[in-house]
């Protein structure tokens, strides 16, 4: 893609916001989600899960659950071949376990039956005889030498001699001098911090209905961010030829990164097959939580060092995380976005994942990031009060900017920190007066953000109307953003372009709903499918004007002649353009295919007062903006709605939400009354302010913006908490008991 | 299995349906009568995504059993719009952006709809407070609240 | 020649050199020959590597043509949410 120069367009659709065209399905409840589909002859699926967090699988006798009246199939472990590509397997043996569970909540055994009923009833008498062996759930005690280990011989190569077996991974970044940089510095603040798991808490739990032949051929329905993704994960683990599966992506019912990857979908496939009839599986919220999500946790100790006048002069990070019971790459993220923000001239993290018996770790929103940037940013805080320094000043001393050789690597071109920052200094909420307990906090945030594979089909009908075909799930509006693109290149009314998401039989792979690379990537995709068509449509126009294809040009929705030698011809719009193509050569498309780059960082800055209660230790969330570089807005409803929804997921890491697990590595809270999400009167208005800075990457300048927003909320909220019950807060959630906790000791 | 017979109205027809005794009423709308609009989230009451009107009543569908339907009046979101002409609340939802993935959106509309039904002018935090106990992850709620007064300035005529 | 920067953990396939020279025109190439180069850095680079140039990271594309004024970094292939 070539980058742009400038962008100066003047839009007439695009930043405008029109209904989404999705939204009456969505209010009327008539929009088919994972769990809404049925089929002829359905079966149900239920699946056994482990009690225990780690046992060996001596034997599983299935005979009395498979003479049960109506039970049609039983499928455990041996029913599944192993994809010998370690990410694949890795998937399969989350799926179904093989030899031994791994963590509560593993699966053991699937059953598929005439009803729930006896689906439910047949699980009952599955007889599954575990060895219990000793289990570790918290990341340090698995890094210590001579803990349980969670799987033996994990770790890469980079992983040094002599640590658990339970490391698998190792990374390391930054540049300059540390002992130099520390050694400039005239307070040096050095501090450990601790973040729970969470879960993505998308209210949809998984569902699919699988429906497969005696020839091979297999159909899927399923609720996920990538049906290309499913299809491919699970003709591996199946053993099937990618063509022989068709997925269909229902509605989503949200998903964060949670739906990135597949949990029951070849679980249904392979009971499907045994059986020889469709079967559907719809999780239970216990099993989303046991067996699905969360996050890595995280222990982190992060040292940095800061001149009398606030300038950073290095900063050093050690993150140890979790990503449950599989190897997991997340720390990577974490160590390279951790001082992203800076421009520092000395700067090492330094990154460890460690196997615990927790279920495997799936994406949420910019993974890794949060922890990192938490930690980073509380001591950033730390050193502006303990200096009387004006946090935000010291932010803009020291921002990213182009020019900025990042501490991940690469030096940063256009990035919109410090506008971003200027933008929340010159707000009225930086200013307002707060009252006796209560603290303002603030936090930079950034996420890499992605493109990656795209293929789009633009389809122009008879009636001049356009059809665009996408292959990503729309989880936020994405339908009317793209036909917002499609709609002002074309220069042809928004309502006169569908959007649909397409099966996986029906166009080229996608990539997965991720890395907030939708709205960039499918709308330059779009766009480009668009340009492609206005080519061929500019070519049937100089046939018939029996003029050369250079001699006309694409103007508002029209071609016209152009240059002087072009004659004098009408205007011919889409719509005649469309009527004629019948006369003129057949049926107008555009296609475009691409593996997009140039996604653009993004980085944003949150701003929170809160009021912390001494007697309970209670938060209350008083008022939060959010500012954030969206390149271009494309529906700025729907990006603000971005925003909003990623901010009061990271206020809930902050304040109540976490993975609490027993001593004996159960976990205690699977469901929402123990796990707690905000809700609606936990929270204030989410004021947002949308900048501008067009991404040269992207034909409209636009930049993801659907990860960034829940990472600054972390920090924001403990450096806010921190200044309210005068005291410094290390650990997340900051519930209650441990801000009481933290308030006692301080006495 | 022993199956109960359950006559009972939905959105405003005669239904009749066999049930077993421990059936949830989300069960028997999903599953028996094809109501899917109302969710299940949890199955415990935590998360309103099968709110449903019984008698009038704001309930969680999952934590009834379809028996207690029998003679009842149960209203769900596919009965909100008469024919084509959408409910202010449903219309409102749409123009304000009020949902993103829209699996929370049946039983915020349907819980939003009993609290104008019994306070026509409520003020954002009532809207907050009526609204805790339908989780929607995608939105923070911002839009949603919005959308509920701008339907109830309309629906009041102001 | 192109000069690639690698991150930290990468030095002891490389001997402790943070900086690598290689020759090379795309990324395909670039890959390849760090490959035969630096066998330590085939384990990872297996895995899956992005590259950043001038600050533009490039997930997969072979074909990105590089040049010798060109800023050229490695990075862990990425994942989002």
């Amino acid at each position: 893609m070539t980058r742009q120069d400038k962008i100066t367009r003047a839009f007439k659709q695009v930043g405008t916001r029109p209904p989404r065209p999705d939204g009456i399905d969505k209010v009327t409840g008539r929009a088919m989600y994972g769990a809404d589909m049925t089929a002829p002859g359905m079966l149900w699926g239920k699946v056994l899960r482990s009690p225990h967090a780690h046992a060996r699988i001596r034997s599983i006798d299935t005979s009395a659950a498979e003479a049960l009246e109506g039970v049609k199939a039983v499928v455990t472990g041996a029913d599944f071949t192993l994809p010998e590509d370690d990410f694949y397997r890795d998937v399969a043996v989350n799926c179904m376990a093989q030899d031994a569970a791994l963590y509560d909540g593993h699966a053991v055994a699937a059953v598929a039956a005439v009803s729930e009923a006896v689906a439910k009833a047949a699980l009952k008498l599955i007889k599954v005889e575990y060895e219990v062996l000793p289990h570790v759930i918290d990341v340090d005690a698995a890094m210590t030498t001579g803990a349980p280990v969670v799987q033996p011989g994990r770790a890469y190569e980079n992983v040094p001699e002599g640590m658990s077996e339970n490391v698998t991974s190792h990374c390391e970044f930054g540049h300059g001098d540390l002992a130099a940089g520390f050694a400039k510095a005239d307070v040096i603040v050095e501090r450990s911090f601790r973040t729970a798991a969470t879960h993505q808490g998308y209210i949809e739990p998984h569902a699919c209905l699988a429906s497969m032949g005696g020839d091979g051929r297999a159909d899927l329905w399923c609720c996920t961010q990538g049906q290309f993704h499913v299809r491919e994960v699970c003709a591996e683990i199946l053993g099937m030829e990618s063509s022989q599966l068709r997925v269909t992506a229902s509605e989503i019912g949200g998903g964060f990164g949670g739906k990135t990857t597949v949990f029951i979908e070849p679980v249904a496939l392979a009971l499907s097959r045994k059986a020889g009839r469709p079967v559907k599986i719809v999780m239970k919220r216990d099993e989303v939580f046991r067996a699905t999500g969360p996050t890595v946790h995280s222990s982190i100790d992060v040292k940095i060092g800061m001149t009398r006048d606030g300038r950073i002069t290095a900063g050093e990070a050690h993150l140890r995380y979790s990503g449950g019971a599989f190897p997991c790459g997340t720390v990577d993220m974490g160590a390279q976005s951790a001082f992203a923000a800076y421009d520092l001239d000395a700067v090492r993290t330094f990154g460890w994942n460690a196997m615990t018996n927790r279920p495997k770790e799936a994406a949420y929103r910019a993974p890794g990031a949060p922890q990192a940037i938490y930690a980073v940013e509380s001591v950033v805080d730390e050193l502006c009060q303990k200096l009387g320094l004006d946090p935000l000043d010291v932010r803009i001393l020291n921002a990213a900017r182009k020019g900025t050789k990042s501490a991940y690597g690469p030096t940063f071109d256009e990035i919109g920190l410090l506008a971003t920052l200027e933008a929340a200094k010159a707000h009225p909420h930086y200013t307002a007066p707060l009252g006796p307990n209560q603290g303002r906090g603030l936090s930079c945030g950034f996420w890499f953000n992605f493109g990656g594979n795209t293929c789009v089909t633009m389809n122009l009908a008879f009636d001049g109307t356009v059809t665009i075909t996408e292959g990503n799930p729309d989880i936020g509006g994405s339908r009317a953003s793209i036909s917002l693109m499609a709609a002002e290149e074309l220069g042809i009314p928004y309502d006169k372009v569908r959007t649909i998401v397409a099966d996986t039989a029906s166009i080229g792979h996608n990539d997965i709903t991720d890395g907030s690379r939708v709205t960039f990537s499918v709308g330059l995709a779009a766009i480009e499918a668009a340009r492609d068509a206005i080519a061929k449509m500019c070519a049937r126009v100089a046939k018939i004007w029996g003029i050369d294809p250079d001699a006309v040009e694409w103007k508002d929705g029209a071609v016209h002649p152009s240059g002087p030698n072009a004659g004098k011809f009408p205007p011919m719009t889409l719509a005649e353009i469309a009527a004629t193509s019948p006369n003129t050569g057949g049926p107008i498309a555009g296609h475009y295919e691409v593996n997009a780059d140039g996604a653009g960082v993004s980085f944003g800055v949150h701003l929170v007062d809160v009021e912390v209660d001494p007697e309970t230790g209670a938060t209350k969330v008083l008022r939060y903006t959010v500012f954030q570089d969206a390149g271009k807005a494309v529906h700025p409803d729907y990006v603000e709605g971005q925003m909003q929804g990623g901010a009061v997921q990271g206020i809930g890491w902050a304040l109540n939400e976490e993975y609490i697990y027993g001593e004996d590595g159960r976990l205690q809270n699977p469901g929402f009354l123990d796990y707690r999400v905000p809700v609606a009167s936990d929270l204030p208005e989410i004021e947002t302010v949308i900048l501008e800075i067009p991404n040269p990457g992207h034909p409209y300048g636009v930049r993801g913006v659907g990860e960034t927003p829940i990472v600054p909320p972390l920090a924001a909220i403990s450096n806010a908490v921190s200044r309210a019950a005068g005291v410094r807060l290390t650990e997340l959630p900051m519930s209650p008991p441990r801000i009481l906790k933290a308030l006692s000791a301080q006495g | 299995m022993k199956t109960i017979p359950v006559s009972t109205r939905v959105n405003g027809d005669s239904v009749e349906f066999l049930c077993a005794p421990e059936e949830t009423l989300l069960d028997a709308l999903r599953n028996r009568l094809g109501l899917t609009g109302a969710k299940e989230g949890c199955g415990s009451g935590d998360c309103g995504a099968c709110s449903v009107l019984v008698d009038g009543r704001l309930v969680c569908a999952c934590l009834v059993l379809a028996a207690e339907a029998e003679g009842a009046e149960i209203a769900t979101v596919e009965g909100m719009a008469e024919g084509e002409r959408l409910h202010p609340l449903q219309r409102h939802f749409i123009d304000s952006a009020a949902l993103q993935c829209g699996v929370c959106t049946p039983g915020i509309l349907v819980a939003a709809k009993a609290l104008l039904d019994h306070n026509p002018d409520p003020s954002d935090e009532e809207v907050r407070y009526w609204l805790a106990g339908n989780l929607c992850r995608c939105t923070g709620y911002d839009k949603i609240v919005r959308a509920v007064q701008s339907a109830a300035a309309e629906m009041r005529g102001a | 020649m192109v000069k690639v920067l690698l991150w930290g953990s990468l030095r002891s396939a490389t001997g402790g050199q943070a900086e690598v020279e290689v020759d090379a025109t795309t990324f395909k190439e670039l890959l390849d020959r760090l490959a035969e180069d630096y066998p330590g850095l085939r384990p990872q680079i297996e895995r899956g590597v992005s590259l950043a140039l001038d600050g533009v990271i490039y997930r997969e594309a072979w074909f990105t043509p590089i040049g010798p004024d060109n800023e050229v970094v490695l990075m862990p292939y990425m994942t989002g949410g």
